[in-house]
């Protein structure tokens, strides 16, 4: 059996997520995401390499998305709508309920304010999201009769999940973007141990290992409480779903343990949405925030509001969240701009900048910055870095890995050198294949399916109750006949396989003569042998029967005088076939010739 | 129609009595189907059978068991055996062997497990006897090859709890099927279903508990299990590896796939760790909780557990921590983070990094940072354990516990806080550990704070910085939480005392003196200056120099502080203040303490007193009492001991004076008004018992029997007074009879104690008590009277340690002049803050009592969670109370106070008699045995302004 990964994006490259998955006849997409970085036509994934002219419906089984970040989803509503593509979509309920947000808010800046053509419109993305199926954690969803998908908790952002795609008894599991340890607001992935033939893991910090989160944490409620002490301001530029949910939390809970009291802003806009949608699946959230619901949706907020304009100029400390994350445009390059000039203040940058961006100067140590119409801006706030990532480590990887105990691994979305790196070690640790395919690359995996067989009740207790207890771990043999028809296979007792075939029962029988040389008359001769199998074979059942044979069991044996040689005698020795063992065990006992007797 | 009646009921009678197997017999007869059966037999076990008809109702169930087709009811009946054996009084080996016999036919897996249950129940009824264990053990032995994982579990279980344990009876009835129950357990742990092989282990445990010694060869077998596929399989694993460990410490195993060799408490430990990243929360709280007490592990793999090599991009990174104590080491400041601080620098050899460390690496690290707080809160305890036994990894461990204080659960912070505390002896703060500390003393949860007050005064503090760094935390923490107050205080006495030679620098600082300018006097009433003054004077204890630095007013600040904090403030040897230094050189121990020698003198006086004419008696004892109140309040260490004595004098006193009163020679009519002082004395005395009995803590038997003896003494007081003051005689049928029964009691809860109190009143009531059985009420009290006079006084021997159960309200303070007003009809709540000393079990007998201007009183029980245990011995009391009235004109003040309840069936009296006999013996005695419940206040109490507003329309 064959698995094909093929991926119009993903690959060995942080950007689009799409991977193709055939598996036992069964085709599979994972993930249908974009590109960021082009504005052109490479930041979709070229679907026509997967049907080179075929209906995409007609080809693609079942389409999964992971969760909502674009690099994951972006590309949907092009490919249901524009491509075309009519099955059913599979994600979970939080991501079905956020991505036609954050769809629509990458087509707002798209086509309105770059003014592209030629791009998905609203209805489509409507149209897109009928096709949605939303599934729940650990629900198993038929897709059709064979295919069935499974949804396992990931941590990274509120419903991200890892499927486990099942056809017949060959299994894939897809981590999509997954977090081993737990943060102020998800808690970690976990999959029980499915053992599936190949796990598809993200491999996004390959090489790191990260510091314990208490620090980081540590040290940013330790800068937001200082300068807030001070009367300085906090602006926290952040993208607007996932880290800024956490980094709410952390402050919320914080100015509630310490009763502090500046306030806190969050520049609206889809963030309203969002937190909405993060109060309503708080089963999706951690621990902490799970038990206390009951008392208090932790994303009600009593700390933050929603943040005004006008609230920039006001005197006093606060702390503001603000959209852009990279301080590259928008509202928190504004207020950047007003508060830059005061040391008192202090800006904190959550995560990674892209080149060119302000937030990337600053980072860089840049004190003036030379802002639009050649004014320069002289920057005296502090500028703080505080990494809160929500991916695995290389630990977190291998941590899964063990969990899940697959039978093959397959890295995608990290850097090749890196994954260079992770996959030596995997090999190592664990003796699994590791393979890391290029982009549009095509992996061939070759598993070794178990085939499952029907077994009547009947046969089963009949055939356990001979031996010993029964061993889960050890193969056990089995007597019957396996009757392959349509397609099915049955083990079932011989003489129902007879009954059912209409033939007829055949016995087969083994004879062999072993000659011996012996003087003496034939009952004699017979008597001997009849003692000395009597001795050896104490578990049996040794007879001496009036016509002058002997039995073992069924085994027959009858002695002749050898018509030439009188001194020799020939033992004919017979036994059906199901006796096979026992008689020709006894035949090699005769071979060796009678013990001499003692009279 | 009458006769029928009355034939009808005494038939009923006759019916019923018999026994209950009867009817159950008539009724399961009656049954029509198995669900009809199975009804009557639900009804039946709803009700209790007595011992006697236990047996034939055994019978009568297992003649139906044998009949019945229909699985369920055999069920049921077979789950009534195990019941019905478990009745107490029944032994049941008189139906063992039926119980044995019903399994040799049984078809049904579930019956067949319910039996063995039923066997079960016998079994340990009948541990005594070996040879029933025995046979029961291969019954079990003989069905462990059922199919039914049921059946196989429930033999598993059986052999566990009664499988042979010595080993050298064993021998003597060995038989062949119990030979070695270890290796039939053993065989088990490779059972196809998980639930078997998950009784087989915990049947191995229940082997090790009951003192079996477990062999060195399951350990591998055990090992293996660690990888199964079922978490309750890992689990009982993890706990059998962990027996091994204690058992077989030193034992040596091999490392597979190399050739070396570790302890097997190492490997172990390795292997536990490893379980701490399981993929079952339920397992990684059992790996983490035993971790903690592997403490024979070597100190090398023990430091493993906090090791996480950090790499980015493969090249080698320092944790934060490093970074820290580098940066601290190399005499810097935190100089806030720059972009690239932590940039990785050296680059590493992609061979040598390991991911999944086998063993114990990072076990701690992962445990700390788990989602689950359960799991956490496990690794923290552990850590603690771990701690306290080896002061390097206490050293190494304090990083991570400072983490842990900014847990976002509570539980883990308070946990990881108190878990600092323990280990404090073993180690030294760093400034910028100290400073993470202090961060947390903003918290807004009052037990997260206390709990920080405790640990900061038992820490060390290594540098001058760091006390002046928790002292300004301290002071910031005081203005935003002034509640706080007397803990902050408490704290910095202990910081001071600890850590004399780093406050010296501080001093002129603190006091913000000059070396030429007089600086203006501060506020002798702003808390954050004494808590200044605090500690200085308690580092100015230990460090002779540092007065001289002090300024004028400090020194009059002192006087004031020494007497009203004189808790806080230590006694001081200042220069040209003699009178100031401390009356008792702390050179005199306690034993040869002149004064606990005055306490004894004087008692000895009293007690031989009887020669003393009766003003003599009078004259002396109330001088001792006045002695022995002033011990008490100059000598804190003897407070209990001199208040118990001068109270029990007292009521002696009392005693003797109500005898000497003369109404007693005079007809009785005439002296309504006079007796006034007698029965006053009656009732005082009374109430001084109950509070010697409840309010002090290491009161013995000894004592409780002068007290009861008092007690009795006093109520004959309260008798004979009543009987000269009523006329008529029927009210004093009903006292005497009483008061006998008392006397009756009496002797009953201390007739071990009775022949140490020759020539008392009681010993001589005994003697009379034939005659005073019969005699009319007034002969009673003639008798009385008279015992009462000749009896002796009894010595009060004095327990060893004795404390008497104080109270102190903090809060609210009675200060305030403010009236805490409230719209009449509605509830306001005050917030009582108390501390209790000496008080057993606060959580029953502490109660809060509100006096309202009108009279009115409500008494307030705490919740159980309001008390916290802050120290042996010590309690602390944190509720709200609520108060409602009706409108009042003005403020008025209501008095708010602690009580203390006792019930005298709590006493350590009544808990002398055997337990069982006093079930039974609740039923049948009189009322009055049964507890006189009543209140002690014990603290004093504090007013409270308040003001109910008329509500407005």
């Amino acid at each position: 059996l064959v698995f094909l990964c093929l991926r119009p994006g993903a690959g060995q490259d942080v950007g689009r997520s799409c991977i193709l998955v055939s598996i036992a006849g069964k085709n599979v997409m994972l993930d249908c995401g974009m590109h960021m970085g082009y504005n052109d036509d490479r930041r979709f994934p070229d679907f026509s390499y997967i049907t080179q002219n075929g209906r995409l419906t007609d080809f693609l089984d079942c389409v999964i998305i992971s969760h909502f970040h674009l690099d994951h989803c972006g590309a949907l509503p092009y490919f249901s709508e524009m491509v075309g593509y009519d099955g059913p979509i599979y994600m979970t309920h939080p991501t079905k309920a956020i991505c036609p947000i954050l769809l629509e808010d990458y087509r707002k800046i798209t086509v309105d304010k770059k003014g592209e053509t030629n791009f998905f419109t609203s209805q489509m993305i409507k149209d897109c999201m009928k096709k949605v199926v939303a599934v729940h954690l650990h629900q198993t969803v038929q897709v059709d009769e064979e295919l069935e998908i499974k949804a396992y908790y990931a941590g990274h952002v509120l419903g991200a999940a890892m499927f486990q795609i099942k056809v017949g008894c060959e299994s894939v599991v897809y981590t999509g973007d997954y977090n081993m340890t737990p943060d102020r607001h998800l808690g970690a992935a976990w999959i029980d141990k499915c053992r599936p033939d190949l796990l598809i893991s993200e491999s996004t910090y390959a090489t790191t290992i990260r510091d314990s989160k208490r620090c980081r944490e540590r040290d940013f409620l330790k800068k937001v409480h200082e300068t807030v002490e001070r009367g300085g301001k906090v602006l926290i530029p952040v993208f607007a779903l996932g880290r800024a949910q956490e980094l709410c939390i952390l402050l919320e809970t914080f100015w509630e343990r310490m009763n502090l009291k500046a306030p806190i802003y969050f520049s609206t806009g889809l963030t309203e949405k969002a937190n909405h949608y993060y109060k309503l699946f708080i089963t999706w959230t951690n621990q902490k925030i799970r038990k206390t619901f009951v008392q208090r949706n932790m994303f009600e907020f009593k700390h933050i509001k929603a943040f005004d304009r006008a609230f920039a100029d006001n005197p006093g400390p606060m702390v503001v969240f603000a959209t852009p994350g990279m301080l590259h445009a928008g509202q928190s390059l504004q207020i950047f701009r007003k508060w830059a000039g005061n040391e008192k203040n202090m800006v904190i940058m959550p995560g990674y900048c892209v080149q060119g961006t302000v937030g990337h100067k600053i980072l860089s140590g840049q004190r003036k910055l030379e802002m639009e119409g050649r004014q320069i801006l002289e920057v005296k706030m502090q500028v703080e870095y505080m990494s809160f990532s929500a991916h695995a480590d290389a630990k977190g990887i291998m941590q899964l890995i063990r969990q899940a105990e697959p039978r093959n691994v397959l890295l995608v979305h990290g850097e090749a050198k890196k994954m260079e790196f992770l996959k030596q070690k995997i090999e190592q640790e664990f003796h699994v294949n590791c393979y890391m395919p290029a982009n549009g690359e095509t992996t061939t995996i070759f598993t070794n399916p178990s085939i499952p067989v029907d077994i009547s009740l009947g046969l089963l207790k009949r055939e356990t109750a001979i031996g010993l207890l029964p061993d889960a771990k050890k193969p056990k043999l089995m007597h019957g006949t396996l009757i392959m028809k349509d397609n099915s296979f049955r083990l079932v007792s011989p003489e129902q396989a007879l009954k059912e075939l209409g033939l007829a029962e055949h016995q087969l029988r083994f004879t062999c003569r072993v000659h011996i040389q012996d003087p003496r008359k034939e009952h004699e001769t017979v008597l001997r042998v009849y003692n000395h199998l009597k001795g050896v074979l104490k578990d049996y059942s040794v007879q001496h029967l009036p016509d002058g044979s002997i039995t073992v069991e069924s085994i027959l044996i009858q002695a002749t005088a050898h018509s030439e040689d009188q001194g020799t005698k020939v033992l004919l020795v017979s036994w059906t076939y199901q006796d096979e063992e026992l008689g020709s065990y006894l035949t090699s006992l005769l071979k060796k010739g009678l013990p001499p007797s003692t009279s | 129609l009458q006769q029928q009646h009355e034939d009808l009921s005494a038939k009923k009678l006759r019916l019923t009595k018999p026994s209950k197997s009867a009817a159950l017999h008539v009724d399961l007869c009656k049954a029509t189907s198995p669900a009809d059966a199975l009804q009557y037999l639900l009804q039946f076990a709803r009700k209790p059978v007595e011992v006697e008809s236990v047996e034939g109702v055994v019978r009568i169930l297992l003649e139906h068991y044998y009949k019945e087709n229909d699985a369920s009811v055999r069920l049921k009946i077979a789950s009534l055996l195990g019941l019905l054996s478990k009745t107490a009084g029944f032994s049941p080996d008189c139906i063992m062997d039926d119980a044995i016999n019903t399994l040799q036919n049984e078809k049904s897996h579930q019956v067949l497990a319910q039996l063995l249950d039923t066997l079960l129940v016998i079994g340990t009824k009948l541990t005594e006897n070996p040879s029933v264990r025995m046979r029961l053990v291969e019954v079990a032995c003989k069905h462990l090859t059922d199919s039914s994982h049921g059946v196989r579990n429930k033999c598993l279980q059986l052999i566990g709890c009664l499988g042979p344990v010595e080993k050298g009876v064993a021998k003597e009835v060995e038989s062949q099927a119990a030979k070695d129950v270890q290796k039939i357990i053993g065989d088990h742990f490779n059972d196809q279903d998980p639930r078997v092989r998950t009784a087989a282990i915990k049947a191995m445990l229940q082997l090790h508990e009951r003192g079996l010694k477990l062999q060195q060869a399951i350990y591998s077998q055990a090992c293996k299990l660690l990888a199964d596929d079922y978490e309750q399989v890992r689990s009982a694993a993890v706990q059998l590896i962990w027996v091994l460990s204690q058992l077989y410490p030193e034992s040596i195993v091999p490392i597979p796939s190399s050739n070396e060799e570790i302890r097997l408490v190492d490997d172990a430990f390795g292997k536990i760790c490893h379980m701490v990243s399981d993929g079952s929360w339920v397992v990684r709280v059992q790996a983490a909780k035993l971790l903690g007490s592997m403490q024979q592990v070597s100190s090398h793999f023990l430091e493993q557990t906090l090791d996480k090599k950090l790499m980015s991009d493969l090249r080698r990174k320092r944790t934060a921590h490093e970074r820290a104590k580098e940066l601290y080491s190399s005499g810097e400041f935190s100089s806030g983070r720059k972009w690239g601080d932590d940039a990785p620098k050296e680059e590493i050899d992609t061979g040598a990094v390991n991911l999944i460390e086998s063993g114990a690496c990072g076990a701690f690290v992962h445990g700390l940072e788990d989602e689950m707080y359960e799991v956490r809160i496990a690794a923290v305890e552990a850590l603690c354990m771990l701690a306290q036994s080896s002061p390097s990894f206490a050293e190494k461990c304090l990083d991570f516990l400072v983490d842990m204080f900014n847990d976002e659960i509570e539980e883990v912070r308070l946990q990881s806080i108190h878990t600092m505390r323990k280990i404090s002896h073993n180690i030294t703060l760093r400034e910028d550990q100290l400073d993470t500390v202090l961060a947390v003393l903003e918290d807004s949860s009052r037990d997260i704070r206390e709990a920080l007050h405790e640990l900061l005064c038992c820490t060390n503090v290594s540098t001058k910085e760091g006390i002046h760094l928790a002292l300004v935390e301290l002071l910031k923490n005081l203005t935003k939480y002034p509640t706080d107050r007397e803990s902050i205080w408490k704290c910095l006495k202990f910081l001071g005392s600890r850590h004399p030679t780093l406050v010296l620098p501080l001093v002129p600082e603190l006091l913000s003196t000059h070396p030429f300018f007089d600086t203006p006097e501060p506020d002798m009433d702003d808390p954050a200056y004494i808590a200044v003054l605090v500690l200085i004077f308690n580092a100015a204890k230990s460090c002779p120099t540092m007065p001289a630095l002090f300024s004028d007013h400090t020194f009059r600040h002192y006087a004031y502080l020494r007497d009203s904090l004189s808790h806080l403030v230590p006694p001081l040897r200042l220069p040209g203040r003699k009178l100031l230094s401390s009356p008792v050189s702390p050179s005199i121990t306690p034993h040869e303490d002149p004064s606990q020698q005055f306490l004894h003198q004087s008692l000895e006086r009293v007690y031989n007193f009887q020669h003393l004419d009766p003003q003599g008696i009078q004259e002396l004892l109330e001088f001792t009492i006045r002695d022995l109140q002033r011990l008490g309040e100059l000598q804190s260490e003897l407070a209990g001991m001199a208040d118990f004595t001068a109270t029990y004098l007292q009521c002696q006193l009392l005693l003797i004076k109500a005898l000497q009163e003369k109404l007693w020679n005079v007809a009785a009519p005439l002296y309504l008004k006079q007796n006034a002082l007698a029965s006053a004395a009656a009732k005082q005395i009374l109430e001084e018992t109950y509070k010697m009995e409840f309010m002090y803590s290491g009161v013995e038997s000894r004592q409780v029997v002068i007290i009861h003896h008092m007690r009795l003494q006093a109520k004959a007081l309260q008798l004979i007074v009543t009987a000269r003051t009523t006329r008529g005689v029927e009210p004093l049928f009903g006292m005497c009879e009483k008061f006998l029964q008392e006397v009756d009691s009496f002797q009953r809860c201390f007739i071990s104690e009775l022949p140490h109190m020759q020539g008392s009143f009681v010993d001589k009531l005994l003697d009379l008590m034939p005659r005073l059985v019969t005699s009319k009420p007034s002969e009673v009290v003639k008798i009385l009277q008279t015992t009462l006079r000749q009896s002796t006084f009894l010595h009060l021997p004095l327990p060893e340690q004795l404390h008497r159960a104080t109270a102190n309200i903090i809060e609210p303070t009675g200060e305030s002049d403010n009236p805490l007003r409230f719209t009449s009809g509605l509830v306001v709540a005050l917030d009582v803050d108390a501390t209790l000393e000496h008080v057993q079990d606060p959580q029953g007998t502490v109660k809060v009592q509100v006096l309202y201007p009108d009279g009115q009183a409500q008494i307030i029980h705490p919740k159980p969670a309001d008390f916290r245990n802050p120290g042996p011995g010590r309690h602390r009391l944190i509720t709200q109370v609520y108060l409602s009235h009706t409108a009042w004109t003005e403020p008025c003040q209501i008095e708010v106070r602690l009580l203390l309840a006792y019930n005298s069936n709590r006493s350590k009296a009544s808990a002398k008699i055997p337990k069982s006999t006093w079930n039974e013996s609740l039923e049948a005695l009189p009322q009055s045995e049964n507890g006189i419940e009543g209140t002690i206040p014990f603290s004093k109490p504090v007013k409270v302004y308040i003001m109910p507003k008329p509500a407005r329309r």
